[in-house]
């Protein structure tokens, strides 16, 4: 293996930013190339469905410090294979870029609209920042926003236009908005957005867009037809890892790592974000991903870490994720992994405020607040140390707490 | 060292709290509270929290 050749980050977003960060301080002399499809230098995804998308912040607010560092940026440059043999990432235009090691940090994209109608104007994903532009652009009171998909980028764009005087329907074939927060939470967010005055219809697919160049309706399964001017396509997001299909790395819809971010196939390959699929103690060993700004942070601080080291040597990811969204003026914020529990009990509320535990064959694998990020905190602790937090009175009781929202 | 937030850009999401407890806390309300002069001993950890914070807030001068 050279020594000559540079640490190379693909993907020139936050937790590309994040290797980048954690290669320099790790050594200042050691030369990092960074190859990012957008030609923009890092930003921040968060205010894309919110702030900007509101019209309160431009482009320049969502940049992330870090943009100068002394990294050498191939910006605007696409990666469409990694050559493991000669140890270069190929490029879409020009010669392959040599690699001592190489972090993969492509991220996602939006999933798309596939089905009749999906070449209709006026509808939109929302991932980059050119896309919260088109989207903000075509947000004018008054407009009928349809939102298809009520995850999280789905309901912040929904909080937001209905801020801004659109008429908004939010569409979902889940019975409740945030799905993989289960029930209990969701339904309090069905509520929070009908008393926002968005329309939802929630448990119907949909069957087709429609129009005339430019989209003016859409079908649900069940025949009803909603009226749009502006269609927001949100249906999650896939990770970006065909460019690495021929590249013989084990692929599960992510790369697959060991608890260091290493692949398994190569100790001179990490993956670090969105892509990466790992091994958790919380999920009890089972490979995730996780798609959320705060992994991408320490995930790329660790690889960045972790990649000049011999693979003995590399650290182990256990950080316990977390994540938010903030829609009107409730910021939802969850620790661990909520998603896989099978039942989450509320633990209290009021005031606005709430905190439920997420349990999974009664042990407890996340928590979920709104507006309290202390009543978190306890929980995030509990989760980083293996421990749980027992339900108010259980000392009393030996009676385990019932299953509040009967997911079980 | 001294310790910046900017608190027309804090969203009181907690981040630096977890990361740097000795340093940053939560009051009444989830509005945040900091110590602006600490030592060395807190460096890695403020360190860790600047780069946690979703909002870019904190800086640390020194």
């Amino acid at each position: 293996m050279s020594t000559a050749a540079p640490i190379v980050i693909v993907g020139a977003s936050l937790a590309g930013l994040r290797a980048a960060q954690a290669l320099r301080k790790a050594d200042p002399a050691r030369e990092v190339v960074v190859i990012g499809q957008e030609e923009h230098l890092p930003y921040t995804r968060p205010p894309l469905s919110k702030q900007l998308l509101a019209g309160e912040q431009e482009a320049e607010h969502v940049a992330l410090p870090g943009g100068d560092l002394d990294v050498t940026w191939r910006l605007g440059v696409r990666a469409t294979g990694l050559d493991r043999r000669a140890h270069e990432v190929v490029l879409e235009e020009g010669p392959p870029q040599p690699y001592d090691r190489v972090i993969l940090a492509t991220g996602c994209r939006a999933r798309p609209w596939t089905g009749p109608g999906a070449e209709l104007s006026g509808v939109h994903v929302l991932r980059d920042l050119p896309h919260a532009l088109a989207l903000r652009d075509e947000l004018r009171a008054g407009a009928r926003l349809v939102v298809l998909g009520a995850g999280f980028v789905g309901c912040e764009v929904a909080a937001t236009a209905r801020r801004a005087g659109l008429e908004v329907t939010l569409v979902d074939l889940a019975a409740h908005p945030m799905l993989p927060l289960g029930p209990a939470i969701g339904s309090r967010m069905a509520d929070l957005h009908e008393g926002e005055g968005v329309a939802l219809r929630l448990g119907v697919g949909v069957e087709a867009l429609h129009g005339d160049g430019r989209v003016n309706e859409v079908e649900l399964a069940d025949g009803s037809r909603l009226p749009a001017d502006v269609v927001l396509v949100a249906l999650g997001a896939q990770p970006n890892v065909e460019w690495l299909e021929e590249s013989g790395l084990t692929l599960d819809g992510g790369v697959v790592c060991d608890a260091t971010l290493t692949s398994v196939d190569d100790p001179d390959v990490l993956a670090a974000g969105d892509l990466c699929s790992w091994p958790h103690p919380l999920a009890q060993g089972d490979r995730i991903r996780v798609e959320h700004w705060t992994n991408a942070v320490e995930q790329g601080t660790l690889a960045g870490a972790n990649a000049p080291l011999d693979p003995v040597e590399r650290a182990a990811h256990v950080a316990v994720p977390t994540f938010w969204s903030d829609q009107y003026e409730r910021k939802v914020q969850a620790v661990g992994l909520p998603g896989l529990a099978d039942a989450v009990e509320v633990v209290r509320e009021g005031d606005g405020k709430l905190v439920a535990a997420a349990r999974r064959d009664g042990r407890l694998i996340g928590a979920v607040a709104f507006n309290d990020v202390r009543g978190l905190m306890a929980y995030r602790k509990a989760l980083a140390a293996g421990e749980d937090v027992p339900p108010p009175g259980a000392a009393d009781d030996a009676e385990p707490a019932p299953l509040a929202n009967g997911a079980r | 060292m001294k310790v910046h937030v900017d608190m027309n850009l804090c969203q009181s999401h907690g981040e630096c709290v977890f990361a740097a407890p000795d340093v940053f806390d939560l009051g009444e309300d989830d509005v945040l509270t900091w110590k602006e002069e600490v030592g060395e001993d807190q460096r890695a950890a403020v360190e860790e929290a600047v780069q946690v914070c979703p909002m870019a807030a904190i800086r640390i001068e020194g």
